[in-house]
């Protein structure tokens, strides 16, 4: 990116412009998320940087949000902690079978209707979430599983399977089949192809849809607002993140956001190093 | 060998084993792929069907009132129904109270023309003292004098149809008049169609934006050395990880009144304390904080595009005597079409149904159509209503979902 000594002012003057204007915009991306950050150690009530806090005054700051999230009586957050990660677990192994079992018959040269098939299993991705929420409490509702723990993992397990399927069929589409076929040459029989050849090749890529759908779930709000029906039992750290900020914006809310980040940020690493592992095993595949 | 026919080891002909091996491989995918597809069909496709039919069902009422049905359509609308239609709906009110269920048709109605619910509580009270030898629809007159309006007994009778498509007239905020007519209904009641047009400009408002503002980052991202993108990466694809609720709470941080943008700008004095600027709990609100949460969505699309593109063009655009701004307008912009068409598409897709973030920073006045939805679905409970709006919802979704298909190929989806 560097200018060459020759470059005219004019385009010098457009270059660093563009490069301030890339700046501000990964500033607009990134900095809303770090607000949140030092208001959850606020010690006061209010959220807002206060004097002391711009002063870095350590009395300012305090781990008081951390203890009412764990130990408050008021935030049933533990439950919904609980709940989410249960719900995003169960959502991410049927939607993980599903998707990647489909993926592997979409890929096949030989799958007729592909577009169309493609197209409805995508489309739980596609429909407004309002409509899919409305249309699968009724359903569920209808054979009694509204507000249930199933009903719940179903309702998630519909929503995860589009980026399993995507992501899948995407690591397929790359797949060398003369490997395979080379396998098959050599006596093997296709289980042990599968299991010996396919799936390591394609691992990234369903851990990846894995993650997928396992963010598409722990972070789900709309379906479940509906699917709950208002069930504190069933609550979960999105739903309790919604209705606390329906009511009132707590510096306890800021603290779980935090946690979030923090949650997030890990899954960012993983996904970075099952890319660069990816690209290793294709590297040596390709040759 | 006649006729050049190849045969395999095992005698067949080669062009029937082929199709055999053929089937059975096709065969073979479709098992793979059935479960889902079933599983979806069922649990998901099925539904919204079902779903969408609410719309234009009235079955539950009809059920209800069916003897009604069957007599009040004859009656032409003219002047009062006849006696016999009275003395039935008086048969099938007393029927219901006496099952308890003259609590549903009382709020049907009631969507039909207001006042109708505390109507039918106040008759079902009396109903005992009616005389049932007597004048049935002078006692009604009698009972209360709403049913002295026509316009009572002509929502009765449009409210006993089997099936209807009000709601979607409706959600124009239009109505079917009495005399059968299709009007638009009272100015100050007129919510849906100013709805509907501030999703559909929010939503491309929003892809205008989110195009502009990746278009530059994508860019540098794509032409950067690798170890460099990747950190820069991080700003994208952190806040594509985090909740929606995170980001939209930290969006609310930000644009309160009392928040930490008012705060900045007031300390830096460009803002007096008592005049704080109305962030949110409005359209502007709504629009900043869905532009930055939509925005990794347009980024990605367009940089895996913009990775494809070799330096090289450009450099051969300049060293033949184009300007950069001409190379780039008629060099790289165009190769940039596909990024710019999935991006445009999936962005809008998602903002056009958008209900979390309208509904915590837009308040009142920032809300969209999903949020009308919701209301409905939630609150009136007029699900009719509710469904007719999310079938012209869907349509709309449907039609760009088609357009991306065939503009970018389902198949071609990537994420991330």
């Amino acid at each position: 990116m560097a200018l060459a000594k020759y470059t005219e002012t004019r385009y010098r003057i457009w270059h660093y412009s563009y490069l301030v204007i890339c700046a501000s915009v990964f500033f607009f991306l990134i900095a809303p998320l770090f607000v949140i950050v030092p208001l959850s150690f606020n010690a006061e009530q209010y959220i807002h940087f206060s004097s002391g806090m711009m002063a870095l005054d350590p009395d300012a700051f305090s781990l008081r949000w951390y203890e009412d999230m764990i130990y408050g009586t008021k935030n049933p957050w533990g439950i919904a902690v609980k709940n989410s990660f249960y719900f995003a677990f169960f959502a991410t192994v049927g939607a993980t079978t599903l998707g990647t079992i489909a993926a592997l018959g979409l890929s096949s040269r030989y799958m007729p209707y592909k577009s169309l098939i493609m197209s409805i299993l995508i489309s739980p991705m596609i429909i407004p979430l309002i409509i899919s929420g409305s249309a699968i409490f009724f359903s569920l509702a209808k054979v009694g599983l509204a507000s249930s723990f199933i009903g719940v993992v179903i309702a998630h397990i519909i929503l995860g399977t589009p980026f399993v399927v995507i992501t899948v069929t995407a690591t397929l589409s790359g797949f060398d089949d003369s490997i395979t076929r080379a396998a098959s040459s050599l006596g093997s029989t296709p289980t042990n192809t599968f299991f010996k050849i396919t799936l390591p090749l394609i691992t990234p890529g369903i851990i990846s849809g894995a993650l997928f759908a396992f963010v598409t779930s722990f972070d789900e709000i709309v379906v479940i607002l509906f699917v709950a029906g208002g069930d504190r039992s069933l609550t979960t750290i999105p739903l309790q993140m919604w209705t606390g900020l329906r009511e009132q914006l707590s510096p306890t809310i800021m603290a779980v956001a935090t946690c979030l980040i923090v949650l997030s940020t890990l899954i960012l690493i993983v996904t970075e190093l099952l890319r660069r592992r990816s690209e290793r095993i294709r590297g040596i595949s390709a040759q | 060998m006649t006729n050049g026919e190849i045969r395999t080891s095992d005698g067949e002909l080669l062009s029937v084993k082929l199709k055999k091996v053929e089937s059975r491989k096709r065969t073979g995918a479709l098992v793979l792929v059935l479960p889902l597809l079933l599983f979806i069909i069922i649990t998901y496709i099925f539904p919204i069907i079902q779903m969408l039919q609410r719309s234009v069902d009235n079955t539950q009422m009809n059920d209800l009132l069916n003897n009604t049905y069957q007599v009040i359509q004859n009656w032409d609308g003219t002047d009062f129904p006849p006696e016999e239609v009275v003395k039935t709906f008086y048969n099938d009110l007393k029927y219901l109270s006496e099952n308890k269920l003259h609590g549903k048709i009382a709020v049907r109605l009631n969507y039909e023309k207001g006042g109708f619910s505390s109507l039918i509580k106040k008759t079902v009270r009396k109903l005992d003292s009616f005389d049932i030898d007597g004048n049935y629809l002078q006692q009604f007159k009698d009972v209360h004098k709403r049913w002295a309006d026509q316009e009572y007994w002509l929502a009765l009778k449009r409210a006993t149809v089997p099936y209807h498509g009000r709601k979607y007239l409706a959600s124009f905020d239009f109505k079917q008049d009495f005399d059968g007519s299709i009007v638009r209904i009272e100015e100050k009641k007129r919510i849906n169609v100013t709805l509907w047009l501030r999703t559909i400009y929010v939503a491309l408002g929003v892809t205008l934006c989110c195009l502009i503002l990746a278009y530059p980052i994508a860019h540098l991202l794509s032409v950067l050395p690798t170890r460099y993108s990747n950190l820069l990466m991080i700003c994208v694809l952190l806040p594509f990880w985090t909740s929606l609720l995170v980001r939209t709470s930290s969006w609310m941080v930000l644009l309160q009144t009392q928040g930490v943008l008012n705060d900045f700008l007031v300390f830096l004095g460009i803002v007096a304390d008592e005049n704080r600027l109305e962030l949110m709990y409005n359209m502007t609100g709504t629009f900043i904080a869905m532009t930055q949460i939509l925005l990794p969505f347009m980024v990605l699309p367009l940089y895996s595009v913009m990775k494809t593109i070799s330096p090289s063009l450009m450099r051969a655009a300049t060293s033949m005597g184009a300007t950069p701004f001409h190379a780039f307008r008629k060099i790289y912009f165009p190769l940039t079409y596909a990024g710019i068409s999935a991006g445009s598409i999936l962005v809008f897709v998602l903002a056009i149904g958008y209900y979390i973030t309208p509904a915590l920073v837009g308040g009142a006045k920032g809300t969209l159509i999903s949020n009308r939805i919701a209301y409905h679905m939630q609150s009136t409970l007029d699900w009719s209503y509710a469904t007719a709006m999310a079938t012209i919802l869907l349509v709309g979704v449907l039609v760009v979902y088609y357009v991306y298909n065939r503009v970018v190929g389902i198949d071609n989806m990537r994420l991330g």
